[in-house]
Formats: structure tokens, sequence, C-alpha cells
């Protein structure tokens, strides 16, 4: 499977008469945007705001973030099992509006949502400070459940950056990268001397508000598969938004998959890269017992030398975590895992659930838990008292001149566990 | 010129052996044994104004007064730093390194360096509350030690940054603290499995700590025939606790003859232990040590026999270094008097 990305850089993001690209402009047409997003009887109101890097601007709670892309040529659209139909995608070419994203915000659903500021102290913690937003606050009428009101925002989200992609469809990019995985034995052939690698790629999926979505279906019910990485450069893989905020995936992280990047960026020099192995975190043991037996089965029927492991989320998948470190490990296949650590806000506690002594090789995200002040800002969008009730805040987070003291847990993105940020934790 | 106040045991504080250990806590002005050499190794940038000697077995036994004795006598002096050791691998005088860096730390807010062998059950119990330098097993390492603990001292003493534990020689005090790597995540990994599965040397970001997880043994064939033993980390102790077991932090566990005992009662046992309510331990300590169950399954002839003695900590708060070599012990007696079972509880 081959997909070229086209990489249009987008310079700057504001509102006129028409959606389109222009000189690295993206213009948004503001009527015809709610028009594409509305229609949904559960949700009352919709705003639309754009904030740039630098902004003395808070967004929160934030639900997620997305970036706006096109399929161009090639099979299926952006989003299968959302927007467009189940095609299988991942191959042709696909354009990108690179250095744009759509943030959804409005009313908390759950605890656990995000901030992103995009100056200050908190703007180094989140990725999503350098990309220039479209921010959707979206409310829902009031005996709207949970699950519903998360759906809502979801596709609200999903549909904004799907349209604005569009608006990339005929403008030539600025840059093409070309991703391309063989058939397996075609692949292995390809580089025969080099060390055969697959990424084990764990998805959310605790519960309910806890979920991620692979071409329409909750992860929670899938049995581990084999994807090609480029899959999900079209979005086959997205997020079910309420998962603590700085280590659960946005749509644009994976869509941006930062570790089947690098990994591309080593194939053919260093590695041969196989692919993707998608596996859950499902709260009951069977579930785990029976989503590692069949993740290591199929990292060792794939003829793997190594593999990547990321989690997502913490606490309980950290069991996830470990079973399929062990399991693989125990296959001869060498393993290197990625995940955050909750150490206390001194850093003084056990930053794991659980742990095995096969897991020697380990990259961390850093502690979620250490302590940040996030200085007062001009323009907040959204709901700044979220902060005292959403996980990484606490009763008085908000303090009386707006800034607010929470861990970092708070802050979008801030220890992924894909290793999309540069934050780390040492030992001292 | 910055003050050092220096900390060491009878042994090396030239005062005696074992038969010295119970001395209580003396003042010394300026320097003596190693505090020459610390002396010397902080090259007119600090001075040892004075030495506090305390017997080992003194300290363990009277660690609250020891504790409070040894910090007036440092409190006179001011100092910009307080350094105790390094013990080595002397389990005690680890101990009480350890225990008065964290007491002089806590309650003047003096920067504290000691030095330890790694398994000294001193580092596991305090490496959180000190900077403790690795050491050799024995006094043999001193010359190497002596030097890593004095620019240690003097980089606390200015308040300079402190590095990593590989860059400073310290044994790592298992605090996490963030950083801005250079590179993103992903790459790392990547990096990082690239030399792992060319065998190269690659270094984890983070130790994944070592549970202990130990199998379970095969049944017992015959249990009607089995001597069986009680073993408990719940503290419960004949009255008035004898062997004046810890509430916290044990350094000890005791041995205790039941033979004719039939019951515990409230007039005759007790548990030590400071971690839970005490209440119904006390008044029928049967409750955490089943010694009257027992009796009867002996009664019965639906077990061998209760062994004599049973064996008892507290497991509040201990180290699992400390736990290692009680259990081990224990263990060793428990083979050595023909024990074919043990029962342990905790609470």
């Amino acid at each position: 499977m081959r997909l070229e990305l086209g990489n249009i850089f987008i310079k700057d993001l504001q509102f006129g008469p028409e959606t389109k690209v222009e000189k690295g402009i993206l213009y948004v047409n503001k009527e015809e945007l709610l028009k594409e997003v509305s229609g949904d009887e559960k949700v009352k109101s919709i705003d639309f705001d754009i904030v740039h890097p630098g902004d003395s601007a808070r967004i929160i709670p934030v639900k997620d973030v997305i970036e706006p892309r096109v399929k161009v040529e090639g099979k299926g659209g952006i989003f299968p099992g959302f927007i467009s139909k189940v095609d299988t995608v991942g191959s042709g070419r696909t354009n990108v509006l690179k250095g744009a994203a759509v943030v959804t915000t409005g009313k908390i659903v759950g605890f656990q949502e995000g901030i992103i500021d995009m100056s200050g102290e908190g703007a180094k913690y989140t990725p999503f400070s350098k990309t220039h937003n479209l921010v959707i606050t979206c409310e829902v009428n009031d005996d709207v459940k949970q699950h519903e009101h998360e759906e809502a925002i979801r596709m609200i989200g999903l549909k904004a950056a799907a349209y604005l992609g569009k608006a990339g469809k005929d403008v030539q990019p600025d840059e093409v990268k070309t991703y391309e995985t063989l058939p397996l034995l075609e692949q292995v052939k390809k580089y025969p001397n080099l060390p055969k690698v697959v990424y084990v790629y764990m998805l959310q999926s605790q519960g309910l508000l806890h979920d991620t979505y692979v071409y329409g279906v909750d992860a929670k019910k899938i049995i581990p598969t084999f994807i090609y990485p480029t899959e999900v450069f079209d979005g086959a893989i997205l997020s079910g938004n309420c998962v603590s905020a700085c280590d659960k995936n946005p749509t644009y992280v994976h869509l941006n998959h930062p570790i089947i990047e690098d990994l591309y960026d080593r194939d053919g020099k260093d590695i041969n890269f196989l692919g993707c192995v998608i596996t859950n975190e499902n709260v009951y043991l069977a579930d785990k017992e029976r989503s590692s037996n069949c993740t290591a089965k199929l990292v060792e029927f794939l003829g793997a030398d190594a593999a990547i492991i990321s989690e997502e989320g913490f606490g309980n998948p950290d069991a996830d975590l470990v079973m399929n470190c062990n399991k693989i490990e125990e296959k001869g296949i060498k393993t290197v895992l990625v995940t955050d650590e909750y150490a206390g806000r001194d850093g003084a506690s056990q930053s794991l659930a659980d742990s095995t002594p096969k897991g020697n090789a380990v990259v961390t995200a850093g502690n979620a838990n250490e302590l940040v002040v996030l200085k007062a800002m001009d323009k907040v969008i959204g709901h700044p008292e979220a902060a005292n009730i959403i996980a990484g805040g606490y009763s008085g987070s908000l303090r009386p001149d707006g800034s607010i003291e929470a861990e970092l847990q708070v802050i979008t993105g801030c220890t992924s566990e894909v290793g999309f940020n540069y934050l780390s934790a040492k030992g001292f | 010129m910055m003050k050092v106040v220096h900390y060491i045991n009878q042994f090396f504080g030239q005062i005696g052996g074992e038969e010295k250990a119970d001395i209580t806590p003396q003042l010394h002005e300026g320097v003596v044994g190693p505090g020459m050499a610390l002396k010397n190794a902080f090259k007119g940038e600090a001075d040892i104004v004075a030495t506090i000697i305390c017997g080992d077995s003194y300290f363990a036994e009277h660690q609250e007064e020891a504790t409070k004795t040894i910090l007036d006598m440092i409190k006179k002096y001011n100092p910009d730093v307080f350094v105790a050791g390094p013990a080595f691998n002397a389990g005690r005088y680890g101990t009480a390194c350890g225990a008065v860096c964290k007491a002089v730390k806590e309650a003047l807010n003096i920067p504290v360096v000691t030095g330890m062998y790694i398994e000294n059950p001193g580092v596991d119990l305090y490496k959180k509350d000190a900077y403790i330098v690795l050491t050799k097993n024995s006094a043999v390492g001193m010359r190497e030690a002596v030097p890593k603990m004095a620019k240690l001292a003097l980089k606390l003493a200015k308040g300079e940054p402190m590095g990593s534990p590989q860059e400073e020689g310290y044994i790592p005090r298992g605090i996490r603290k963030n950083y801005i790597a250079d590179e993103r995540g992903s790459k790392r990994a990547v990096d990082m499995l690239v030399k792992k599965v060319n065998g190269e040397k690659f270094e984890t970001e983070f130790e994944m700590p070592s549970f202990d997880r130990v199998a379970p043994n095969p049944p017992v064939k015959d249990i009607t025939k089995a001597k069986i033993a009680l073993v408990t980390s719940g503290g419960i102790v004949p009255k008035g606790n004898p062997d004046r077991i810890e509430s916290s932090s044990a350094s000890k566990f005791g041995k205790y003859d039941i033979d004719g005992v039939y019951d515990l009662t409230e007039a005759t046992y007790e548990t030590a232990h400071g971690g839970y309510d005490p209440t119904y331990a006390n008044a029928d300590a049967d409750r955490v040590l089943p010694v009257d169950v027992l009796r009867d399954l002996e009664k019965e002839g639906k077990i061998g026999s209760l062994h004599r003695y049973y064996y008892a900590t507290v497991g509040n708060g201990t180290a699992v270094a400390s736990a290692k070599k009680f259990g081990a012990a224990i263990a060793k007696e428990l083979i050595a008097d023909g024990v074919d079972a043990v029962i342990l509880t905790s609470t």
C-alpha cells in the first residue's frame, strides 16, 4: 500500500467570504461551515473562533483536535466509517492542511478533557499551541446523555475537519511525502538483511467514554489485527475523546502518528518496517489475556525481530502494556515500550501500576502529576471553571485572577504516549 | 568557609567495636577518624566544625531519644551541610546515618549526605530522604567514597543544582523530574529500538521496578503429619513487647516460645504494629496469629503439630531489604527445626 501525503503549509487562518486556501492562508466561510456541521437536534448552539500561536488565548475543556485532510486520489475518503464509506483507505494521494487544526470545546462531557494555551508556560507543553486553530464551541440540550453528548461533538469536529480539508483538494502541495508498505512477503524480501519491526498500537478502550474507533467500530470489540501504517494517515483510527487529556491520542495525533512516521523514516536504512498490529485495553482480565495473546501471536506470525509497543492512558492499561511486553519478549522478540508516568506531584511515588523486568527499554513521556501554573489569558474559549473538575485539576485550580494551578495531566497532548511531544522524565 | 558537622559510629569514632555499641551520643569539636579524609577532600572550601559519635546499638534501641540529642548538638553549629558515615554495608550504622540525615533535613532544613553500599538496609529506608553516595561494601572503599561525598556536600552547601545519579555518584532516590528532551518521544523510541535489536548499548528512560513474585510451593503431601509454624508481620508479641519491635520500619523480628500456650489472651499478648487499629488484635491476638485454632486442629489430629516457636515482625513501612533479610533468617531456622509448612499472616 502506497500513500502520498501532500502537505499544504498553512501560515494563517481567517474567516472570509469563501472557504479556500490561497498563498498559504486558509479562509473559512463561517455560514457554510455552520451549515455543514449543524443538523443534530441534540445540539443547542455552535460557535466558531480562531486562535493563533502566540495569542493570549486558552481553550478549555478541549475534547478533540483534528487535522483537515482530503483524499485526492485512491480509494475511499477521510474518516472511513464516519464521514466516508468504509472503504479501505491508505493508498493514493491525500492532501493535508499542515499547520491548521479543528479544536472542539463546550460544556464538559466527562472529567477527562483538556486545556490548550496558545502562549505562556502552558503553550510549551502542548503541541497544539503551534497550530492555527479553528475552535468550535458546541453546547447540547440539557437532557442529552453523556455518551450522546460526546458523539454529537465528535461528529461536528470530524465534519468540520473534512469540510476544511476539501479546500485543499485542488491546491498544489508545498511538499509531497511518500510512504509505502508492501504485502508482507514482498516487504520482507525488499530489505532481507534488516531487522524486521512491527508497531504494536494500543488503543484506549477502557469503557464508556473511553473509546477509540477503527473504521467506525468501537475498539473494545476488535480482536487484535494487522493494519497498513498508511491507513491511519487517512483517519482509519480516531479518538472517542474522553480520556485524560495529557496522554490520550487526539484524532490529530492518530492522523500524524509519530511512531509510524519515525519508523518509516528508518525503513530501508536501519530496519524493515512491516506494519502495525492494533490492539485494545479492555478492563476485564479475560479480555486483557485474549488481546495480549492475540497480539503476541500476530507479532510472531509476522516474523518480527523487534516491536515498539505504545500505551494509551494509564493505571489499568499499564497491565495491558506489561502483558504485551512479557508475551512478545517471551517469543524472543525485542520490545521498546512507550508510556508516561504518574509518580505523584513530588515525583517520589511509583510511576506505573504494573511492572516487568522484561520491560528494560522504556521511553517515558514524563510525569503527568507535576504541577504547573498557567497564567490568566485575555481570551478564554469554553468554560474555565472546568479546570476545577477535569482530571489533573482540583477544587480551587481556577484562581480568582483567572490563572490555573493544576497537574500537567490537564494539558492536551502533554505526555503523549506515542511520543508526539518532547517531554520526558529523569530519576534523581 | 562553610561549616560541616559529621556523624560517625563508635567504631569509626575510635571508641571501640561491638562492646562499645551502646554508647550515648558524644560531641567532639573538630575532626575525628574518617573526618580527616573528608576535611582534606573539601580542599579548604569547608571545615568540619564538630563530630558526633553514637553507638549503633544505642541508636537502634533509642532512636527517638538519640535523634533528639543529636539534633540539639548539631543545631548550635548551624552547619551549611551535614555528612554522615560512610556506613558501607554496616546495617545498623547505615540505618542510623539515614535516620539522622532524615531528621536533620526535616527538623533543621540543612542539606544532608551519607554513603552506603547498595545492599545496606539504610538505602531502601532513606534513599528518598538523603543523597546516599554509592560505596563499596567495606571500609576498603573509604578512599573512593570520601571525595564523592565531599563533592556532593559542597554542591549542596552552595545550593548548586544537583546532577543525575549517574553524574554525581549517588544512589537514585526514585524522584522523577520532568525535562524537555531534544527529540520527540517517538524518535527516541525508534532510536532505542534500533540499538536494542542490534545488540548495542541503550539506556532506558525509566527503570521498571522489580516486583518480587514468589511462586507458591506445591501442596503439603500429608497435612495430618506436618509440623506447622506460624509467622506473622502483624506484630503479635508477648505483652510488653520484650524485644521492642518498632511499630513502624521494624529493624528486627522476634521468636517466641508457645509451648503450652493454647490461647492468646488480652492479658498475655498484644500487637506492636502501628499501621492498623490494634483494638481487635489486642483483645484477642488469635485473630492475627491463630494459635487457638491450630491447637484445636492439633488435638483433632488434623495437623501433625504446631511448631514450638512463632516468629513475628511488624510489616508497617518496613523496607523490603529488611523484610527479605528477616524472611531468609526465619526460613533457615524453620528448616533446621524440621518444620514442614508455614502459615504466614499479615494485616
